[in-house]
């Protein structure tokens, strides 16, 4: 892979065969994870009714899914109250549906625009915008997963079962890092110095 | 925050010492938007969100995501229940750990 250019009001890479079957692979897993999310929404004959979908009131077991579908206040401090539980319950159940289809959205965008054999990635800043969201829910993902920590070394320990995905993990944050770098406002300025 | 049993306590216990009119300030203060560190979120991606969200400055931006670096948490919005809902349904979207906060 090497680093988005952005020219105009496109932002290209290069993305090779085994690179483009990593991400889709994880894209696709997550997106996975995020639809059955959605089918165990609560069905009720008055959202179907009135439209008005209501998605479930507590948070996932699953660490990952827990991660990417946060609650609205802090819970997990001695300090929440029952009233601040009932409203973070309340507040889920309101805005699950819309923030499922967000991510299940971006992910899409990526399946439809990373040739699966690998080539040039061509993308509009909306296509962009979304690829950024998609590829930092695969980084948090496998950051629950890896565990990862502020202080955490560039390489582990080769017994760790988690040293390979670490590369995965780095080659994802580069990817961002470069995307962020290609998006923000000031690189238009330097596009003019070539 | 339910306000009834905050004006029910402050009876019970501190009818000497809540000044008048103090049930009224905790209503009157605003909702806060709250970021909280998280060892995922890269630096600049956080700081780009910032700007494109709240439409910040890329020095407010930046200033905010230090603080939410260095000292783990940052208030990054604030106003009417409402709104700050919002915010924070636009961060979690953005894959941010945000929740919504009523100081009392």
């Amino acid at each position: 892979m090497i680093p988005w250019e952005r020219a105009g009001e496109t932002v290209m890479t290069k993305i090779d065969r085994r690179e483009a079957t990593v991400l889709r692979g994880l894209v696709m897993q997550i997106d996975g994870m995020l639809r059955q999310r959605q089918d165990e929404s609560p069905q009720d004959e008055l959202a179907e009714l009135t439209g008005i979908r209501t998605g479930p009131s507590s948070a996932p077991q699953d660490p990952i899914l827990a991660r990417l579908l946060p609650d609205f206040h802090r819970l997990d401090d001695h300090e929440s109250s029952g009233e601040e539980r009932d409203s973070a319950a309340a507040l889920r159940s309101l805005h699950e549906p819309e923030l499922l289809d967000l991510k299940t959205g971006v992910a899409a965008v990526v399946l439809d625009t990373c040739p699966p054999n690998g080539g040039t990635v061509k993308l509009s800043l909306e296509q962009a915008e979304a690829w950024l969201s998609a590829v930092n829910d695969v980084r948090l993902a496998l950051g629950t997963t890896l565990d990862v920590t502020d202080d955490m070394p560039e390489e582990l320990p080769e017994d760790d079962p988690r040293s390979p995905h670490l590369g995965v993990y780095q080659w994802l944050t580069w990817l961002q890092e470069h995307l962020v770098l290609a998006l923000s406002p000031e690189s238009d300025a330097s596009d003019a110095d070539g | 925050m339910d306000d009834m049993s905050v004006r029910m306590t402050m009876h019970v216990e501190e009818t000497q010492t809540a000044p008048i009119g103090s049930e009224f300030a905790v209503e009157d203060k605003p909702w806060q938007t709250i970021v909280w560190n998280d060892p995922v979120n890269l630096m600049s991606y956080v700081t780009y969100v910032f700007q494109k969200l709240f439409g910040y400055s890329r020095e407010h931006a930046t200033k905010l995501m230090l603080d939410v670096h260095h000292k783990g948490k940052a208030i990054v919005s604030s106003g009417s229940k409402d709104k700050v809902e919002v915010d924070v349904a636009k961060l979690h979207a953005a894959g941010l750990w945000a929740t919504m906060e009523h100081p009392s």
